[in-house]
This record gives structure tokens, C-alpha cells and sequence, in this order.
């Protein structure tokens, strides 16, 4: 599939000395949602930056929909809307009029037809001439999806959408996000919430210190995910797999103290009760056993700690 | 040319005046009146004339430019600064404008509010005392050049400013005292020689002079000079801006 992002050996060091991103490369599919996973710190926001223009990058190149951010910024800004992670809108200004005039800064021609259909898409219709600072957090934070969207983006950036905002209005943004996605747009998502990637995304990218560390399908994660691990610990050291157990999907521990037998647990025979019986019959014994499920949170937790 | 984008900030910044509109016009012409009552009354019942107009006239161009410089440089830093400060220049950045369209659009309210507050306070003058203005087509394009150069100018006080002490940092320490000794109550030419020269060192003496040279026919020095002066002061201002924007200074991290 063709990309509509790609984001080449970039870098970026704040004047203060610090390497926020380390020769990152990414591509983003066209209308694809990708979810960017990332502890605090990690570098997301610095990398939506970059790609939108409000941070200058140290080195290597971006190119949105084949154009340059650089060269060709406004081919390149026109196409894309961002909802930052802070909540900033002008305060004294009406709810219709910040839409407008963020249409207006896109160089799109006014539409109140269109301004109207997004407001109320967002629930917003009622509040159109209520002054900002009237309004609660999550209706600022609707305000800002909506300026976004006001322009009519193919790319949306959505920076931590859902951080502070209740669950009524979590799921409201997340049909919101797949409608988007049914017109087309293609949708980069940061969040901490590994449900959210698990509920939305189509591909999951994770982050960590500056560094892209996994880019993979969501289904493909899901199957992990689907994973089920049994663990054995041996009585008796092995030294190596006991022949006719290559069937099994089973690991030894380099110690030779633990079998890992990874089994999907949605399957109709997830072969456990075979394995047990089989080790006995082998001789095989052991002490004790315990199962876990590989999360998508599993997945992301060890990969960050490996990484610390 | 991103017009439209020039058009959205400017309409919003124009609003913004409208909004406070109080402030924008009321305040300039009180103070204004005030120096009327306070320059015009008490000190013009001692010089009743200089160069052949009376002094209540003679210090309207003056009073302009004072109101001009100060409005000019404050909406324009302000302008700025206020995205900057709460954050919305995000989008600023992110939208798919150029630098010129930047400057156009927040330098040309500012200037076009200035501007306003400016014919306000020469009607509020006409209303003391009368005038009759020699050059009007050269007191336009001094009211405009001078408006446009020091809303360039507060352009870059608001983006260096990282505070608002900065904010009236400059405003306060150099541009006040400046125009207040600019001769925008007196001729240099009533100075002693020293105090003369010194003055000539002031840029707001040209633009004064100048502007007195359109309502009445002579200045402190040669319009010409004014003029030099001033185009200087302006092709300074779009140089240092568009350093600004080469390089991102203060803009971009
Ligand atoms: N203007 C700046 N100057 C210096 N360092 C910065 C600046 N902005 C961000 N950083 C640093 O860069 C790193 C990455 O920040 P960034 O905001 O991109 O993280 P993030 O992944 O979005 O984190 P979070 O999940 O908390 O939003 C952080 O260590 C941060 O301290
Ligand atoms: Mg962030």
C-alpha cells in the first residue's frame, strides 16, 4: 500500500542539548489508523511536531502525500489537521468563530454548511456561540478536534485525544475517528491507553527515548495477544527438548529449569492436557506450573523495559 | 498567496480591537485631550507661537506620533505575543501560510488600528484648535509609513519578548523617552546647541519633523531627510523579520 507519511532518518535536538528523537523512519498508510505508543518522554509529540511544522527538525526528511515539509510546506500542511495534546484555543472568541477562522488560516473558502455539519458531529451545535472560556474541558478539547477537522484534512493528527476526557465522550470520539477513517482520512493517534490502540488502531508503532522500536499490524498483535503461556518448572534439569515434542510449541529455559509452551487459547484444542499427559508419560516432571496471557500491554511493557 | 489566511488573522485581530474598544480609542483620545489641556493651555499661554503657528497647533503632529509609535508598536507586540503566550500559535505554525502572510496580516491590523486611532486624534485636535494641513496626501503617507514601520517593529518586540516585563521592556524604556524627546512638544531648534545635536540622533525627531513638515510646510529638518529616515527605519525593521523568519528565531524550537 502506498504511504502517505514517510519520515526518514529524522532527528531532532533541542537547544538544550537533549536528543528527543534518534534517526527515526516511519511510514503511514494511507487511510490507515496508527496508533503511537510511548511512556512520557518518549518523543511523540516531538515527532507529530516535526511532520505538522511547528518544530524544525535536526536532520533527515518528511514527505506528506510526496511532498516535502519543508519545500512544498503548504501542499504539504494543507493536508493535514492536528489536535495537539494541550488544550489551547482563544479564549474570548466563539466556538463557531475559531472553526471558521481556522478554515480560513487553511486557505479553504468559507462553508458555514460545512462548519455546521462538524459541530454537530461533535455535539458542539448548541454551544456554537458560547464564548470558549464558557465551555468545560471536554467540550474545549471537542473544539479542538473541530478545528481541525474545519479545514477538512485527509490526515488527521490526534495527540492524546482521549487524556482527561470521560468514557461517554471517549467512545463518542472513537466512532468519530472510524467514521473519519470510512471518508478516507487517515488518523495518527498517540495514547497511553493500550485498549485504545487495541480498539482502534490498524497498526500500532511504539516509542521509546526518541526511538521506534516496533511498527506492527494490530491483528498481527492481537494474535499475540490471543496467546496463551504455560509455564512448567522442572523437577529435573533438561538439557535439551526430549524428542517427540516437536509438535508442541514448546521453549526450554537456558537454565533447563522451565518449559514455555505457548498455545492459543482460543483454539478448539489448545493441546494442554495432551502435553501434561505426554511429559508424564515421557517421565517428565515437575514441580509447578502457572499460565499467562501476552497483552498488547505485555508486548509494550517488556519492550520498553528491554530497552531501559 | 494563502489571502485567505491573511484575511482570517486579520479579521480576528480587528475584532479583537473592536471587542476592546474602550481601551483602543477611548484611552488614546482622553490622554490626548489631556495633553491638550496640560501642553496646549498651560504652557501655550507662554509660547504663543513657533514658527508662525501657534503652539496648540504646532504640537498636534507631535501628539499623532506620540499616540502612532506607542498604539503601533503595542498592538503589533501584543498581536503576536498573546499566541505565543497561550499557546493557539501552534496552529499558526501548522498552517499553510507563508512568513509574508504572517507579517501582512498581524503588522497591517496593527497598523490599520494605529492608523485609526491616529485620524481620531486629529479630529479630537481639530476640535481645540484650528488646522489646515499643507500637505494632506504627504500627512496620509507619513501616518501610513510610520504606522507600518513600528507595527514591524512592535512584530518584533512581540516575538522576542518571552514575558510580558518584556512585552513593555522596550515600549517603556526606549520608545517613550524617545518620543517624548523627539521635539513632539518643541522645536530641536529651541534646544541649546548641544542638546541640538544630541537630538539629532533621536530617529522619532525625523519622523516628527516630517509629519510637521505635512500640516505645515517646514520641519525641524529637511523632509527629505525624514523621509531617508524613516524608509531606513522600515527597510531595518523587514530585514531584522526576515532574519526572524529565516531562522526560525523564537518561533520554531
Ligand atoms: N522545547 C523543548 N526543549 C527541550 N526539550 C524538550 C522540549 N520539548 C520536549 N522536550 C523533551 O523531549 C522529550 C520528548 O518530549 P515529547 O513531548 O515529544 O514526549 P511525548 O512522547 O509526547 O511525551 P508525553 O507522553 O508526556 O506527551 C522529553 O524528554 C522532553 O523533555
Ligand atoms: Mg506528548
Amino acid at each position: 500500500m502506498q504511504s502517505v507519511i514517510s519520515v526518514s532518518g529524522v532527528s531532532k535536538t533541542y537547544a538544550t542539548g537533549f536528543s528527543a528523537l534518534k534517526n527515526i523512519n516511519l511510514d503511514i498508510r494511507r487511510g490507515e489508523i496508527f496508533a503511537l505508543l510511548g511512556p512520557n518522554g518518549a518523543g511523540k509529540t516531538t515527532l507529530i511536531s516535526i511532520i505538522c511544522g511547528i518544530v524544525n527538525r535536526s536532520g533527515g526528511t518528511v514527505t506528506v502525500d510526496g511532498h516535502d515539509i519543508s519545500k512544498d510546506y503548504r501542499a504539504a500542511r494543507s493536508l493535514i489537521g492536528l489536535v495537539p495534546q494541550e488544550l489551547t484555543v482563544e479564549s474570548f472568541e466563539t466556538v463557531s468563530s475559531v472553526l471558521a477562522f481556522s478554515r480560513g488560516l487553511f486557505g479553504k473558502p468559507a462553508n458555514p454548511a460545512f462548519i455546521e455539519k462538524v459541530l454537530k458531529d461533535l455535539s458542539l451545535w448548541d454551544k456554537r456561540d458560547s464564548k470558549i472560556i464558557t465551555l468545560s474541558g471536554g467540550m474545549k478539547r471537542r473544539v479542538m478536534i473541530g478545528k481541525a477537522l474545519s479545514h477538512e484534512p485527509k490526515i488527521l493528527f490526534l495527540d492524546e485525544p482521549t487524556a482527561g476526557v470521560d468514557v461517554e465522550l471517549r467512545k463518542d470520539m472513537w466512532a468519530l475517528v472510524r467514521t473519519l477513517r470510512e471518508s478516507g482520512v487517515t488518523i495518527i493517534l498517540t495514547t497511553h491507553y493500550i485498549e485504545e490502540a487495541e480498539e482502534m488502531a490498524d497498526r500500532v508503532g511504539v516509542i521509546n527515548k526518541g526511538e521506534i522500536i516496533l511498527v506492527e499490524e494490530k491483528a498481527e498483535l492481537m494474535r499475540k495477544l490471543g496467546r496463551k503461556l504455560l509455564n512448567l518448572e522442572l523437577r529435573n534439569p533438561l538439557t535439551a527438548l526430549p524428542a517427540g515434542f516437536e509438535t508442541y510449541n514448546l521453549e526450554l529455559s537456558p537454565d533447563g529449569n522451565k518449559l514455555t509452551y505457548t498455545y492459543d487459547n482460543q483454539a478448539e484444542r489448545p493441546g494442554v492436557a495432551s502435553l501434561i499427559r505426554d511429559l508424564d508419560q515421557a517421565g517428565i516432571q515437575f514441580r509447578d506450573l502457572d499460565t499467562e496471557n501476552s497483552s498488547l500491554e505485555e508486548i509494550f511493557v517488556s519492550l520498553v523495559r528491554r530497552q531501559a | 498567496m494563502n489571502h485567505r489566511a491573511v484575511w482570517a488573522i486579520y479579521k480576528v485581530e480587528m475584532a479583537r480591537t473592536l471587542r476592546t474598544i474602550m481601551q483602543s480609542v477611548i484611552s488614546p483620545v482622553i490622554s490626548t485631550s489631556l495633553y491638550f489641556v496640560v501642553f496646549g493651555a498651560a504652557i501655550g499661554s507662554r509660547i504663543t507661537e513657533v514658527n508662525g503657528v501657534s503652539y496648540g497647533a504646532f504640537i498636534v503632529p507631535g501628539l499623532i506620533m506620540l499616540t502612532l509609535l506607542t498604539q503601533s508598536i503595542s498592538n503589533a507586540s501584543f498581536g503576536i505575543y498573546f499566541p505565543k503566550f497561550v499557546g493557539t500559535i501552534f496552529e499558526l505554525l501548522s498552517a499553510p501560510v507563508s512568513y509574508l502572510e504572517v507579517v501582512i496580516a498581524y503588522v497591517g491590523a496593527a497598523a490599520t488600528k494605529s492608523i485609526g486611532i491616529g485620524l481620531i486624534i486629529l479630529a479630537t485636535a481639530s476640535l481645540f484648535v484650528e488646522l489646515d494641513i499643507q500637505h494632506p496626501f504627504w500627512m496620509l503617507g507619513f501616518l501610513v509609513l510610520t504606522a507600518i514601520t513600528f507595527s514591524l517593529f512592535g512584530f518584533i518586540i512581540g516575538i522576542w519578548a518571552n514575558g510580558f516585563e518584556q512585552l513593555q521592556l522596550i515600549p517603556l524604556l526606549v520608545v517613550t523617552p524617545l518620543t517624548f524627546l523627539g521635539g513632539s512638544f518643541y522645536s530641536i531648534d529651541m534646544l541649546p546647541g548641544i542638546w541640538r545635536t544630541i537630538s539629532l540622533f533621536n530617529p522619532v525627531v525625523y519622523l516628527v519633523s516630517g509629519f510637521r513638515w505635512a500640516f505645515f510646510g517646514h520641519g525641524d529638518v529637511a523632509v527629505e531627510i525624514s523621509l531617508g529616515i524613516t524608509l531606513a527605519f522600515l527597510a531595518l525593521c523587514i530585514g531584522v523579520v526576515g532574519w526572524i523568519f529565516r531562522t526560525g528565531y523564537r518561533l520554531r524550537t
